[in-house]
């Protein structure tokens, strides 16, 4: 990534609310014209750090410097920043046009210039003749293009998303992602985006902030954090995997499950206890006695693309993913190349409990 | 009373009454095919016709009748000119009231008038005080908040003869306030018996009708709207006149509605605080029917306030999109 100047730098930020911590430690800088996303669970403190941002919050200790500007005390309406908020909050007073005029209205621009812009806008989100439409009688799809073009027609040199896409259903939620990515990129703004869907943080990032309890957990691009994730908790937030309690033999050398592996990491030591990272779709399955491990089929379900197979080995029981379906209950050899064997600091054991929790989370969405 | 005794067509009505209603009842059993769901409705139809419509239709009767039951406009004339009944025995005896110095009566339409433009101060009056405090209460980082909204309530639980009532010990000459004056060596002030203290006393006990309704608007207004306001350029101002202040207009429509209606027919209150001083409308239906004997004119003036009362409900309802205030009519 080439060297954007930094726009927003959040130093040391932290947030109380009545003597509960929500935000720890925040530091973090966004480059102009970079998709950030700050991804995590409900309650992660990723949606305060946008409202400290935005200015409708104020943190505890710390500041937050716009283009190396101190505006940790400015209020929300001098910020060159603008909001869409989570459920849009459009103005149920005035209509679809009005909703989209009222910051220009408030900044008095000219009634002639208000109007160019609005039905730039207007165009912009494909709601050309809707300027007359009440907000409340748009669908949920059309109320959150009208949100964002409220919010871009201002101008702003950043803007603020609150899971803007979470009351869409899928299909429409897709299209958006791709639409909200393509905006960004005509406009050159730079774009703060606060989600709990990993997909959604993988397709549309530059870079993603992985959030838990109030701790930054890991930043980095999407196939940073996907590939290469710090922690348990970013490997089982983003996207589905295995860990395995292993031990570290030697560089690029790991035993877990009773076998030798050959990896690429080094670093950990000898004979040092780590945490083993395998996506599930790393996995490949052979023939019985040509794997390192051994497994017995014990549940199989078809998920579109591919089929999630549970390959219980003894000592661990593995997802994977593979297009090939092995019937119930036969046995199976389970192999992995050494490059999709990433290892992780060992993590204390309940971080590693996690896995089970997240999982059903995404069944249900 | 004798000559005010029910027609004996009232009692048909009632009976006929009666009828519709078990005829409806056996309908809706029919259409229903099960009673059990309208069964609940029927203690309150009941209700209704026997004290709502039928009374209703009693009033329209003897506005529009005289004393033996003939059709007549005689009321209305009375109203308009409280000398009419006089004047009209005059002409009967060959006199012309003019040369005699009787001129058109307007007690009635100055009571009236009366009424109106202190039911209007009392609104205003509530409005002007109510909205600041119910922005107070409904303001979410105000913790108290919640508190002060029943502080509020707790006087209503009061009896409303005796907050009148009550008002008197403190504004009566020897009462708390003139002696606390005495005290201070300040002198005394007459603070009874004149149209304030009628409207102190209606604006005391009509303000929290109009707290309530524009508190639960705002309180049930998504704090998010005023952040998007404030986000888009707004300060605190702005976001208030542009957002929070039209959002709020539903609550305030419905408390004026609220506040305005009883204001008008206030009784009691003018009796107590403004002396024989002061009547107001309410007093004047009420004197009518019971004082002075009257069911037709009562019924008339009691009419002529229920249809104004409908007419400035349906203006104001234009001025409500949301129609929640209109709920009132």
């Amino acid at each position: 990534m080439q060297e954007r100047p930094r726009l927003i730098n959040l130093e040391n930020i932290s947030k109380e609310y009545d003597g509960v911590r929500v935000l720890s430690d925040i530091n973090l800088y966004i480059r102009k014209n970079e998709f950030v996303t700050l991804l995590g669970p409900s309650g992660c403190g990723k949606t305060t750090t946008l409202r400290i941002i935005g200015g409708f919050e104020r943190a505890t200790t710390g500041r937050v410097l716009f283009d190396g500007q101190d505006i940790t005390d400015l209020p929300p309406y001098k910020r060159k920043v603008n909001t869409v908020f989570q459920k849009y909050a459009l103005f149920p007073h005035l209509n679809v046009y009005e909703n989209i005029a009222f910051g220009l209205k408030v900044a008095k621009r000219p009634r002639d210039e208000i109007r160019r812009k609005v039905e730039k806008m207007l165009a912009l989100v494909n709601l050309r003749s809707y300027g007359k439409r009440s907000v409340e009688s748009l669908s949920g799809g059309q109320q959150q293009r009208i949100a964002i073009a409220r919010a871009l027609v201002n101008e702003p040199e950043v803007l603020l998303l609150d899971e803007p896409l979470g009351a869409l259903d899928l299909k429409l939620r897709q299209e958006m992602q791709l639409e909200l990515k393509r905006m960004q990129q005509m406009l050159g703004i730079t774009f703060i985006y606060v989600t709990h869907d990993q997909e959604e943080a993988l397709t549309m990032s530059d870079i993603i902030v992985v959030m838990k309890d109030g701790y930054i957990q890991q930043i980095g691009t999407p196939k940073d954090v996907y590939d290469e994730p710090k922690s348990a908790f970013v490997a089982n937030f983003i996207g589905q995997s295995n860990i395995i309690r292993g031990e570290m033999v030697h560089d690029c050398l790991v035993n877990f499950c009773g076998a030798d592996f050959p990896c690429v990491d080094k670093g950990f030591g000898s004979n040092a206890p780590v945490d083993v990272l395998i996506r599930p779709e790393d996995l490949q399955i052979v023939p019985e006695d040509e794997g390192r491990l051994k497994g017995i089929v014990r549940s199989v379900l078809f998920k579109g693309v591919h089929y999630e197979m549970i390959i219980d080995s003894g000592a661990m029981r593995f997802k994977v993913h593979s297009t090939v379906m092995q019937p119930e209950g036969s046995t199976v050899g389970l192999d992995v190349i050494p490059f999709n064997i990433h290892i992780m600091k060992p993590m204390p054991k309940e971080e590693t409990q996690f896995e089970e929790a997240t999982q059903s989370e995404e069944e249900t969405a | 009373m004798s000559a005010m005794a029910f027609p004996p067509w009232a009692v048909w009505l009632m009976l006929l009454g009666l009828a519709a209603f078990a005829g409806m009842i056996a309908l809706s059993i029919r259409r229903n095919r099960g009673i059990r769901r309208t069964l609940f409705a029927f203690p309150y139809g009941l209700w209704i016709v026997v004290f709502t419509l039928i009374p209703l239709l009693l009033i329209g009767y003897y506005a529009f009748t005289d004393r033996s039951g003939a059709f007549t406009l005689d009321n209305f004339r009375t109203f308009w000119d409280s000398n009419f009944e006089m004047r009209k025995q005059m002409l009967d005896m060959g006199f012309d009231p003019a040369d005699l110095g009787i001129a058109r009566g307007n007690v009635n339409m100055d009571t009236l008038i009366y009424s109106l433009w202190m039911a209007f101060l009392c609104t205003l009056i509530c409005l002007a005080m109510g909205y600041p405090a119910a922005l107070f209460m409904a303001d979410r980082n105000f913790k108290l908040g919640s508190t002060l909204v029943v502080l509020f309530i707790i006087p209503m639980w009061m009896n409303f003869l005796l907050r009148t009532i009550a008002w008197m010990s403190l504004l009566e000459d020897n009462g708390l306030i003139n002696t606390l004056l005495g005290a201070l060596g300040l002198p005394r002030m007459q603070l009874m018996y004149n149209s304030r203290a009628v409207l102190l006393g209606m604006v005391y006990n009509y303000l929290p009708f109009m707290v309530f309704p524009i508190y639960n608007a705002l309180s049930k207004q998504d704090p998010k709207l005023s952040e998007a306001a404030m986000d888009l350029g707004a300060n605190a101002a702005l976001t208030f006149f542009k957002v929070t202040l039209p959002l709020s207009l539903p609550g305030v429509i419905s408390g004026i509605t609220m506040v305005f209606m009883p204001s008008v027919t206030t009784f009691f209150i003018p009796r107590v605080l403004g002396g024989g001083n002061t009547e107001m409308f309410g007093d004047l239906i009420e004197r009518t029917f019971l004082s002075a004997d009257n069911w037709n004119l009562g019924s008339a003036l009691s009419l002529i306030m229920m249809v104004l009362i409908l007419l400035s409900l349906t203006t104001l309802r234009k001025f409500d999109p949301e129609g929640e205030g209109g709920t009132m009519i």
